[in-house]
């Protein structure tokens, strides 16, 4: 299934502002919990690392556990420093890894 | 006419995927729950022994929550976030879930404000609980109760 996200950066900011960041990626997020119409246990499948990156620099992470919900949401921040790419990268299970990015006009 | 999608947008597809993501199978008899001192033993695993102090940081979630498999969480921390005072790291934990820890974030002086906010499965009434790491070593937690009437599922598929 396509991965799906939406990703929410001010489009301009002032130097030093503080702004507000919202991304959200589609992934089930499967417990390992569960079990199957056969009894069988579901294995754990779910994105276990996220980072975001302002000009190359990390600037925040989250490790993520099954209690995570689906479709993992995030809301944060940073500071805007200048104009530049801010990327965005989520990493899990069974190879699981998708990127995103964003342009950020600082004035 | 803007071309970037607005909140309203971005709230109802948000709200439109939770929603497709709780349609599962029949709810079971839940499993074994969590402790109280499990939740303690993942805190200790997680920042190692020493104090920590409540107070400074602020768990928010609705008193009361419908459906336990998507529960709005937001976490602050008071602090000025300078280069020399700030917020590394928030760990949030669950005292009835199957496994205590929730989830982890790393931050520092560039995030401006330590406020972050996600959506997390709780699958009982009970109590979250938030421990912040300081850039000064120091810990400090908050903890708020919530009572949960539909289960995160743990259901079969």
């Amino acid at each position: 299934m396509r991965t799906r996200t939406l990703v929410k950066v001010p489009a301009t900011a002032r130097r030093g502002e503080v702004v507000e960041i919202k991304v959200l990626v589609s992934h089930p997020m499967e417990t390992g919990f569960r079990r199957d119409r056969t009894g069988g246990a579901i294995p754990v499948d779910i994105i276990r690392r996220f980072e975001c990156r302002y000009d190359g620099d990390t600037v925040f992470a989250a490790d993520f556990h099954p209690a995570v919900a689906a479709n993992p949401f995030l809301a944060f921040t940073t500071v805007a420093t200048t104009s530049g790419t801010i990327t965005f990268e989520w990493v899990g299970d069974n190879g699981f890894a998708h990127r995103e990015s964003a342009e950020i006009q600082v004035e | 006419m803007s071309m970037r999608p607005g909140r309203r947008h971005f709230l109802r597809i948000t709200g439109a995927i939770a929603t497709a993501a709780m349609v599962g199978g029949p709810v079971e008899a839940q499993r074994r729950r969590g402790t109280m001192r499990e939740l303690e033993a993942a805190v200790r695993a997680t920042v190692g022994e020493g104090p920590i102090v409540e107070g400074r940081v602020t768990v928010e979630i609705p008193a009361l929550v419908e459906n336990g498999n998507a529960v709005p969480l937001t976490v602050r921390v008071e602090s000025p976030m300078s280069a020399d005072d700030h917020v590394r790291a928030i760990h949030v934990f669950s005292e009835k879930n199957p496994r205590p820890s929730i989830v982890s974030f790393h931050l520092g002086p560039r995030a401006g404000r330590a406020e972050i906010s996600t959506r997390i499965r709780l699958v009982d009434t009970q109590t979250v609980v938030a421990v912040a790491e300081t850039s000064d070593g120091r810990r400090w937690s908050g903890r708020t109760d919530v009572v949960v009437t539909l289960a995160a599922c743990l259901e079969d598929a």
